[in-house]
């Protein structure tokens, strides 16, 4: 950033802007989605989870890798912020709302997905009247719903000296916004105290965020490690899958950035160094999901063991080998060949390696799911002739997109009322520089 | 005499419609102590006897009774004191005849295409020969499926019975990816049943009626076991395949013989499947030795579901 922008270029630059033409169509396109998303959903309310494709078998379908996948980008909030934060890595600093942003939408419909996979989900409260904490879905329910209230937090508390600019500005908001900033933010007055207490409370909203990011993805992959599964009895599995988490966040926030920038013009505050700086970050996290990707992978390939022929078969040459060897070189392996060039990291292929990242991550959740279902330890049998395969149908499809346009949906509304890029800690950052 | 034709009216026809009835058309229905002797009415009603065969009663005799209320919820969950349920499955005796899964699908009105008990042609290895093995829920003694469920729903009796309340499944299926003997089936439409039984309280004991979003499975006919009456395959397979009884006395039943558990199960050289994952299960199979049926016997009934 150049010393000479003054504070109120940096105010004009980042307050929240309306929608344009691009901005409306966008959000119009995202919210059809998610009305046929709806659609879908009451045709399973109505019929059941008929309407899906699974069956006895393959009783866990895209939804539950939808879940994963969503559990997974959520845990990027704490990377980004947190661990940064804490490791005094100061160059994160404008990606931290981002991130913030990404984890809150994320978790709200990794929430949402796995009602939608309940067989009878006005039974839900049960969870809390009958729940039994010797169940990992208890577990997951307990952490999950911890993190969210974390990630509101880590994005509310730092939100409140913008806010108070916010608020400056009643004109460009119009009444409702400044109603809404009023509501949320008015106690703040920007005095020493309030600020250390803030700083304070940042603090400690980071340390714990940590574990507890750790634990719903560790917790998300023990559904599956503590059962006897041929793919799933793995005990590197919290490892691999917040390896993975981790590597998906980022590339998700990495192409956040790219379309914000565009956007919004925040040339200016996220900048090629940025780029160049979360090049080499997904670079690192690529390389360590490899290495826990050839032990989950090579070690079972090695001995072959019989229960898991059918399983490692099916990815490696067989029904799943096209999406599995997709999911490697896309999600990990291209990635690190492109951004190991100093061209690599800059935007554009940047822009373009996150969406391979993000598209290899999804395609890999439902490799977790599926396979494993179809290679049960006795054979299929005495069951209808489409139990034996699975594809998922129109409704699951329909409710997949929404649910993911509804994250997108969420995100960009955010960013529409709450400055992307935080603007209090800009201008106290261009201060110091200015000393 | 007396009680076999008490038995034989034991009318599925009048079950369905709320009434249960125990009369013969030739003598007083109602036995001595029935102070309101029913006179004939006149108008006769048709019935369908458990033997299938159509007989006439007059409606006077057809008596309401109360719904003989099933165990509570709390007594289902505890299980028979004393008791701990046992069935040994003879793979030699077994050729696929499908008659215990025909019974319990009957008894359970399982929906269509649904079953409890499946027969899986197996062959362990290339040269090792084929044969047909009946599986059912193992009612480990160490459920996977029961450590997993969130809300109780699926629970372990003192008996050894693993049963399901559909009235607490909350449908997320963790029970199924957790059982490694995919014994575990999900009622993902509305089942098709008939209205007057799908409107019955659910009976963890009879698991009867199966409901859409909620989990099923082969139960050991825990009903019937309280009526000390053996499961619906046991005595439905004609070749003696299944043997159910309780391991504290030592002994099991096909309906036609009776053995002492311990020493089938020395004599045969009992197993139990998937010993080395530590469930534990209260099923045990014989092996498929001296068959009574060629392999190749079964292969025909199995064609109608299995391609």
């Amino acid at each position: 950033m150049e010393n000479s922008i003054t504070d109120e270029k940096i105010i004009a630059d980042l307050l929240p802007q309306k929608f344009g033409k691009a901005g409306k169509i966008w959000v119009g396109v995202l919210t059809v989605i998610c009305l046929i998303g709806l659609f879908a959903y009451y045709r399973q309310l109505r019929y059941g989870l008929i309407v899906t494709a699974m069956r006895d078998y393959v009783s866990w379908g895209i939804y539950i890798s939808n879940f994963v996948f969503f559990v997974a980008i959520s845990l990027v909030g704490s990377l980004i912020t947190a661990i940064f934060r804490l490791a005094g890595v100061k160059w994160g600093a404008p990606l931290t709302r981002i991130a913030e942003i990404i984890a809150v939408a994320a978790i709200i419909f990794a929430s949402l997905i796995i009602i939608v996979d309940m067989g009878s989900p006005e039974r839900f409260y049960y969870l809390f009247t009958h729940g039994r904490i010797q169940s990992p879905i208890i577990w997951d329910v307990i952490v999950i719903t911890t993190y969210f209230f974390i990630s509101i937090l880590l994005l509310y508390y730092p939100l409140l000296p913008d806010i108070k600019i916010l608020l400056r500005f009643k004109q460009k908001s119009g009444n409702g916004l400044h109603k809404f900033y009023n509501y949320i933010g008015s106690f703040w007055q920007g005095t020493p105290a309030q600020f250390k207490l803030s700083e304070k409370a940042i603090n400690i909203l980071c340390i714990t965020i940590i574990p507890v990011a750790f634990t719903i993805h560790t917790v998300t992959s023990w559904l599956f490690a503590t059962t006897y599964r041929p793919g799933w009895d793995s005990t590197n599995f919290g490892a691999y899958f917040i390896a993975g988490a981790f590597l998906v966040g980022s590339g998700a926030v990495v192409v956040a950035m790219y379309v914000f920038r565009k956007a919004y013009h925040l040339e200016k505050y996220i900048t090629e160094i940025h780029f160049e700086k979360m090049g080499r970050v997904v670079v690192l996290l690529s390389l360590l999901y490899l290495y826990f990707n050839m032990n989950e992978f090579l070690t079972p390939f090695f001995k072959m063991k019989k229960s898991e022929e059918g399983y490692l078969n099916g990815l490696f040459s067989g029904d799943f080998s096209v999406v599995f060897w997709f999911a490697i070189l896309i999600g990990i392996i291209i990635p690190v060949v492109i951004l190991l060039f100093r061209q690599g990291r800059k935007p554009l292929p940047m822009f373009i390696v996150g969406i391979m990242v993000i598209v290899g991550a999804w395609f890999k959740r439902y490799l977790i799911v599926t396979p494993t279902l179809l290679n049960p330890f006795l054979p299929m049998h005495d069951v209808p002739a489409s139990y034996h395969h699975y594809f998922p149908s129109w409704e699951e499809w329909a409710i997949t997109m929404g649910s993911l346009a509804g994250a997108l949906l969420i995100i960009t509304i955010l960013a529409r009322i709450f400055p992307i890029i935080p603007i209090q800690e800009t201008l106290t950052e261009q201060h110091e520089k200015a000393i | 005499m007396e009680n076999n034709s008490r038995r034989d009216f034991l009318l599925t026809g009048l079950i369905t419609a709320g009434l249960v009835s125990g009369c013969t058309p030739k003598t007083d229905p109602f036995e001595a102590g029935a102070s309101d002797v029913a006179l004939p009415s006149g108008k006769k009603v048709k019935l369908l006897s458990v033997d299938g065969e159509e007989i006439e009663v007059d409606e006077a005799f057809l008596k309401p009774v109360p719904h003989i209320p099933p165990v509570s919820n709390t007594e289902a969950r505890i299980g028979i004191p004393g008791k701990k349920f046992v069935m040994v499955i003879d793979l030699s005796r077994c050729k696929n005849l499908k008659k215990c899964q025909s019974a319990c699908n009957h008894a359970h009105e399982l929906n269509p295409g649904e079953n409890w008990i499946k027969v899986d042609p197996m062959q362990d290895a290339e040269h090792t020969a084929p044969y047909w093995e009946p599986t059912t829920c193992m009612h480990c003694d160490e459920p996977p499926c029961v450590k997993v469920c969130p809300v109780d729903a699926t629970f372990k009796r003192q008996d050894g019975i693993v049963l399901i309340d559909s009235d607490r499944c909350i449908g997320c299926r963790f029970c199924m990816a957790a059982c490694p003997y995919s014994a575990r089936v999900f009622n993902w439409g509305e089942p098709e049943i008939a209205p007057a039984i799908a409107s019955q309280p659910y009976s963890c004991e009879t698991s009867v009626p199966q409901k859409k979003g909620t989990v099923g499975k082969c139960d050991f006919c825990a009903d019937m076991t309280r009526m000390g009456e053996l499961p619906h395959c046991v005595s439905a397979c004609p070749n003696g395949v299944f043997a159910f009884g309780d391991i504290n006395q030592d002994s099991v039943s096909n309906g036609a013989e009776t053995f002492r558990f311990s020493d089938l199960i020395k004599d045969k050289g009992g197993y139990r499947l998937m010993e080395d994952l530590g469930t534990k299960p209260s099923v045990y199979y014989l092996p498929p030795v001296s068959r009574n049926f060629p392999f190749e016997s079964g292969l025909e009934n199995d064609k109608e579901q299995n391609k």
